[in-house]
C-alpha cells in the first residue's frame, strides 16, 4: 500500500485529498462528513471581515453544462463568500480541528485590500488552531466588484503586498489562491512568492455565462430575469487548470514553490496528473457537489493501487515528475514522425475517423476499399495529428505508431532522421536563417 | 377467473386482462428516455443504419435532433423520407433492418433504439398536428391509387405534394390496408393506423372511395382511361390452402383474418379462441396470431413450422416475444390431416420433415396434436381481376426500378409487385418513388410552353 501521507508547507494530512474552500466547507455540518468521509483536509467556506455578512441571490447560484446522459461537466456560480457571522464559523473551525486533529483544516480568507483588515482577522483565525490560511485572490463574481477576489489577483503589485502583510502578521502558513481570468499566470505567482507566500493554490473558477435561455433572452442561472457572469469549474476547466500549474511549475523564477492543485479533479488519474504535474496535493470541490464525499473512497484506492502498481512509494516519488516533459513548442522534435493506425477488430466502421479528417484535415483516412465500407489510413497523407483518434468512440481502437528512425515516410519520400531537430534550428525560421547569415 | 373450456369461445378472460394484455409492446418513450437513448447514437457518417432503411431515412440526423431538443425537426427528416414514419417506428422488424446495421452492435451488442426514437419524433409532430408540406399549384394532372395501404398512401401522398389529384380505391371500408387490418393489435393501440391515415390525407388533393374493388367495381381499363396516370398498390387477398384433408372443417381459419378481426374489435373480448390452438407457419402472420390467440386466454399454443428455427421468416426478436407470452414453437413438421370430430376440428396429424439433399422432405413419423382451433399462415397470394393484359411473373405484377409496370402510364409497388419484401417500409419507399416517377413522366409529357407558364 503506497503511502498517500501529505506533508504540504508544513501541514499534514493522511491523503492529499482536500476540499476546496466552496459551499461544501461551509460549516461544521459537512466538514464533520467530509472528514468521516475521509477527506485529508478541507479549506474552510472564505471568511470574511468582521461585521454583518455578506448577503446570497436567494434565487438560482449554479448554472451547468452536460455531456451526454447529462453528466455534469461544467457548473457555474455566482455564490459569495460565506454568509455567516464570523465569529460562528471560527467558532466552529476550532470546535473540528480539535475534534479532527490529523486532519487538515484551512482557513480561506477574503477581506479588503488594506493592512489594517489583515491585521485584524489573522490572529482571530490564528486562535482557532487552523493549520493555515488561504488567501482568496480568486472569486472572479460579486466580490471583485468590491475590490476583492479577483480583483487582487489580477494585480500582482496587490498580491505582492497583501501576501507581504500576512507573513508578517501570522506565523501561519499563506497559501495564496490564483485566479486564472489573467493572461499569464506566471505573474501573478511570481508576486506572491515575492511578497514570500509558501505556497500557491490554483485554479479558482473562470468567468463565464454557462448558458442563455433563449425563451427569456437571459443568462442562466437567472435571477429576476437577470443573470450575471459566475465561476465556472468542474471536469470542463481541467485542462486549463493543468496548463497553469504547469507553466508555475517548470517556470525558473517559481520553481519549487509548493502548489495545491484545483480545478476539476473528480477522479484519482485527474489528482495524479496534477501531482505529477508539480501539485503537492490537490483540492476538490465540483466532483463532491455532484456526487458526494464519498467520491475520496475512490481517489484514495484509485491513487493508491496506481501507485503500487508502478512501484511509486509515497507522494515524493511522483510530485513534479512530468514537469521536465513539459516543454516550449519550439523544443519539440520535428524529427518524430507517428502514423495513425486502425486496428480493424476493434473498428466498428461508424465512420467518424474517415469524415473527420476527409473534412477536415488531411484526407487521409479511406472509407471504401475494394468497394467495401473500410476505414485505413493512408500512410502517404497522414501527418500523425491525432484527430482521428480524438474522434473514435472505441478506445485503443486508433492509436498513434512512431516511425522508427531510418524507416520510409510515404508522405515526404524521406527516411526517419535518428536526430533530434527542433524549430530553433529548422531552415524555413527565419530567426535561424538570420543567425546564419 | 377466465375459462378454460374447451371449443372456440369469446371471453376466455376478465375484461381488465384485455385492456392488459393488449396494451403497447413497446410503450413510447418519455422525454429523458429519449435523451439518454439519443446520445447513445454515434453519429456514424454514412451511416449504415440508414443503407439498411428501406426509406433511407436519415436516422443520425433525426437522433441528432432529438439530441438537441428539437423533435419537431427530426420528425420533418424522417416525414421527408417516410410520410408513414409513425407506423413503421412501430411495425419495422427494426432487428433485421437499421439496429441490426448499428455499429453500438460491435461494440456491444445493443444498438441504438432506433424505432423507439423514430416513434418518439413523429408521436410529437402528429400529436401536435404539425403539417410540414403544401402542395405545389395544382398540375391538372389526375391519378388513381389502387389499394389505401402503405404503398397507395405513400404514393398518394408524394403525389399531393407534388400538385397533382388524386383519387384512392379501396375495397375495404376503412384505410391502412395492412396497418388498418394486419399488425398485431398491440403493435398499434390507440387506434394509431386511422390517426395516421388523417394525418397523411390532411395534405389535401386526395380523395379515398372505399368499397370500391378492383375487377368488381372497376376494371384497370377504366382507370387508364378516366386517369393520367395509375398506381397499383393492392395487398395480397388470397391465403394459401393447406390441400389436405379436412381442409374445410369448422374451427380451421385464416390467421389473417383473426388478425383483422382482432384489430376491428374494442374490447377483444368479443373475439372467440379455442382452448388449446394451432398455428401453422413461420412467418410474422403466424407469431401475431399465435401470440394474439395466447393472449386471449387460450390455454395452450402452439406454432407448427415444416422447417427450422434458422428458416423462419419471423424475426429472431418476435420469436423470443412468441416464447415470452407461451406460445410453443415447434419446427419440422408440416400438416398431414386434420383430425374432426362432429365435424369440428379436433386435432391436427403433422409429419415430422428433414431436408435431404437441401430438400424439405417428409420422414413418414406422424404425430397429433389436439385442437380446437387451427389457423393458417402459410402465406398469402396476389389474386386479382380486372388487370386486363398487364404483365405478370410469379403471380406477381412486374415492374421496373422507378415501379413502371409493362402498361403505359400504370405503375406498381407494394406487396403486389415482383420483389416486394412484405414490409410496411419497403412499401412505403416503393409507393412514394413511383410518385416520383409519375411525376417525372408528367413533367416530360408536358409541352414545354405550357411547363413555362
Amino acid at each position: 500500500m503506497a503511502d498517500l501521507r501529505n506533508n504540504f508547507v508544513g501541514i499534514k494530512s493522511p491523503n492529499p485529498f482536500w476540499l476546496a474552500s466552496a459551499p461544501p466547507t461551509d460549516k461544521a455540518y459537512n466538514v464533520e462528513r467530509a472528514f468521516k468521509a475521509g477527506w485529508g483536509g478541507v479549506v474552510w467556506k472564505t471568511l470574511g471581515e468582521e461585521g454583518p455578512p455578506v448577503v446570497n441571490v436567494n434565487g438560482p447560484r449554479y448554472g451547468a453544462i452536460w455531456g451526454a446522459d447529462r453528466r455534469l461537466l461544467g457548473l457555474n456560480n455566482i455564490e459569495l463568500i460565506t454568509d455567516r457571522d464570523l465569529y460562528v464559523n471560527l467558532r466552529e473551525m476550532k470546535q473540528v480541528k480539535m475534534n479532527w486533529p490529523d486532519r487538515a483544516l484551512i482557513a480561506s480568507i477574503m477581506v479588503p485590500c488594506e493592512e489594517e483588515a489583515w491585521k485584524a482577522i489573522l490572529p482571530l483565525v490564528e486562535e482557532t488552531g487552523a493549520d493555515g490560511i488561504e488567501l482568496n485572490f480568486g472569486c472572479p463574481h460579486g466580490m471583485s466588484e468590491r475590490g476583492m477576489g479577483a480583483a487582487v489577483g489580477q494585480v500582482p503589485e496587490y498580491i505582492e503586498m497583501v501576501v507581504r502583510w500576512c507573513k508578517q502578521y501570522t506565523r501561519m502558513p499563506v497559501i495564496t489562491k490564483l485566479t486564472p481570468n489573467i493572461t499569464d499566470v506566471r505573474k501573478p505567482a511570481r508576486a506572491a512568492k515575492a511578497g514570500g507566500t509558501d505556497a500557491v493554490s490554483l485554479i479558482n473558477t473562470i468567468n463565464s455565462i454557462v448558458s442563455v435561455d433563449l425563451d427569456t433572452f437571459a443568462p442562466n442561472p437567472t435571477v429576476g430575469g437577470k443573470g450575471t457572469h459566475g465561476g465556472y469549474c468542474g471536469p470542463a476547466v481541467k485542462p486549463i487548470a493543468l496548463n497553469m500549474v504547469a507553466e508555475i511549475a517548470r517556470d525558473p523564477e517559481t520553481y519549487g514553490l509548493p502548489i495545491s492543485g484545483i480545478g476539476g479533479i473528480t477522479t484519482w488519474r485527474d489528482a495524479a496528473e496534477f501531482l505529477v504535474l508539480g501539485a503537492g496535493n490537490v483540492q476538490v470541490c465540483t466532483a463532491a457537489m455532484t456526487y458526494g464525499f464519498k467520491i475520496v473512497e475512490e481517489m484514495i484506492s484509485g491513487l493508491s493501487d496506481w501507485m503500487d502498481a508502478k512501484g511509486h512509494r509515497n507522494l515524493d516519488d511522483i510530485t513534479g515528475r512530468a514537469v521536465p516533459n513539459v516543454t516550449d513548442w519550439q523544443y519539440l522534435n520535428l524529427n518524430y514522425i507517428a502514423k495513425a493506425k486502425i486496428d480493424q477488430d476493434s473498428c466498428i466502421k461508424c465512420g467518424r475517423c474517415h469524415i473527420a479528417c476527409e473534412d477536415t484535415s488531411h484526407q487521409a483516412i479511406t472509407q471504401f476499399v475494394n468497394g467495401v465500407r473500410h476505414f485505413e489510413v493512408m500512410d502517404d497523407e497522414c501527418v500523425g495529428c491525432n484527430l482521428c483518434v480524438s474522434v473514435c468512440p472505441v478506445e485503443n481502437c486508433i492509436t498513434m505508431e512512431e516511425l522508427p528512425a531510418g524507416a520510409m515516410d510515404q508522405r515526404t519520400g524521406k527516411p526517419v532522421d535518428p536526430n533530434y531537430a527542433n524549430w530553433t534550428t529548422h531552415p524555413n525560421n527565419p530567426m535561424t536563417r538570420q543567425a546564419a547569415e | 377467473m377466465g375459462t378454460t373450456q374447451s371449443g372456440i369461445l369469446g371471453g376466455r378472460l376478465p375484461l381488465a386482462d384485455y385492456e392488459t394484455n393488449f396494451s403497447d409492446l413497446h410503450p413510447a418513450l418519455d422525454r429523458h428516455e429519449a435523451l439518454v437513448a439519443s446520445d447513445r447514437c454515434y453519429f456514424c457518417h454514412d451511416a449504415p443504419c440508414m443503407t439498411a432503411c428501406p426509406t433511407s431515412i436519415d436516422i443520425p440526423l433525426f437522433i441528432r435532433q432529438i439530441s438537441t431538443g428539437n423533435p419537431i425537426g427530426s420528425a420533418k427528416t424522417i416525414f421527408d423520407q417516410n410520410i408513414l414514419g409513425g407506423m413503421c417506428a412501430r411495425v419495422c422488424p427494426t432487428e433485421t433492418l437499421c439496429e441490426q446495421a448499428c455499429v453500438r452492435n460491435t461494440a456491444e451488442e445493443r444498438p441504438v433504439e432506433i424505432g423507439r426514437l423514430q416513434r418518439y419524433a413523429t408521436d410529437i409532430a402528429m400529436k401536435e398536428n404539425k403539417q410540414f408540406y403544401t402542395r405545389a399549384e395544382s398540375s391538372g394532372q389526375r391519378v388513381a391509387v389502387v389499394g389505401a395501404g402503405p404503398a397507395g398512401l405513400a404514393c398518394a401522398h408524394r403525389l399531393a405534394v407534388k400538385g397533382h389529384e388524386v383519387v384512392i380505391y379501396d375495397a375495404r371500408e376503412k384505410s391502412g390496408g395492412l396497418n388498418e387490418y394486419g399488425i398485431a393489435a398491440y403493435k398499434s393501440v390507440d387506434d394509431f393506423a386511422q390517426s395516421e391515415v388523417d394525418y397523411v390525407l390532411s395534405i389535401g388533393g386526395i380523395e379515398v372511395r372505399h368499397g370500391q374493388a378492383l375487377g368488381r367495381d372497376f376494371s384497370l381499363a377504366d382507370l387508364t382511361e378516366q386517369y393520367d396516370g395509375v398506381f397499383l398498390g393492392l395487398g395480397l387477398a388470397g391465403v394459401n390452402a393447406l390441400r389436405i384433408e379436412g381442409e374445410n372443417a369448422e374451427g380451421l381459419e385464416d390467421a389473417v383474418d383473426f388478425i383483422a378481426a382482432l384489430r376491428q374489435s374494442k374490447t377483444k373480448a368479443d373475439i372467440p379462441v379455442g382452448r388449446r390452438v394451432v398455428v401453422l407457419g413461420g412467418g410474422m402472420t403466424a407469431i401475431d396470431a399465435a401470440v394474439q390467440a395466447k393472449l386471449l386466454g387460450a390455454e395452450e399454443v402452439t406454432i407448427c413450422y415444416r422447417r427450422g428455427k434458422e428458416h423462419m421468416n419471423a424475426s429472431e426478436f418476435e420469436q423470443d416475444l412468441a416464447a415470452s407470452k407461451g406460445v410453443t414453437i415447434r419446427h419440422w413438421l408440416q400438416p398431414k390431416r386434420i383430425a374432426l370430430k362432429d365435424g369440428k376440428v379436433a386435432g391436427i396429424e403433422l409429419e415430422y420433415t428433414t431436408l435431404v439433399d437441401g430438400k424439405l422432405t417428409a420422414t413418414g413419423e406422424t404425430g397429433i396434436i389436439a385442437a380446437d382451433q387451427i389457423f393458417k399462415a402459410i402465406g398469402q397470394s396476389f389474386e386479382a381481376s380486372g388487370l386486363g393484359s398487364l404483365a405478370f411473373e410469379g403471380g406477381r405484377i412486374v415492374v421496373d426500378a422507378e415501379g413502371k409496370t409493362s402498361l403505359a402510364n400504370v405503375w406498381a409497388g407494394g406487396d403486389c409487385v415482383l420483389g416486394g419484401e412484405d414490409l410496411t417500409v419497403s412499401a412505403v419507399a416503393m409507393g412514394r418513388d413511383a410518385a416520383e416517377a409519375i411525376n417525372r413522366a408528367f413533367a416530360a409529357a408536358m409541352p414545354r410552353a405550357s411547363a413555362v407558364a
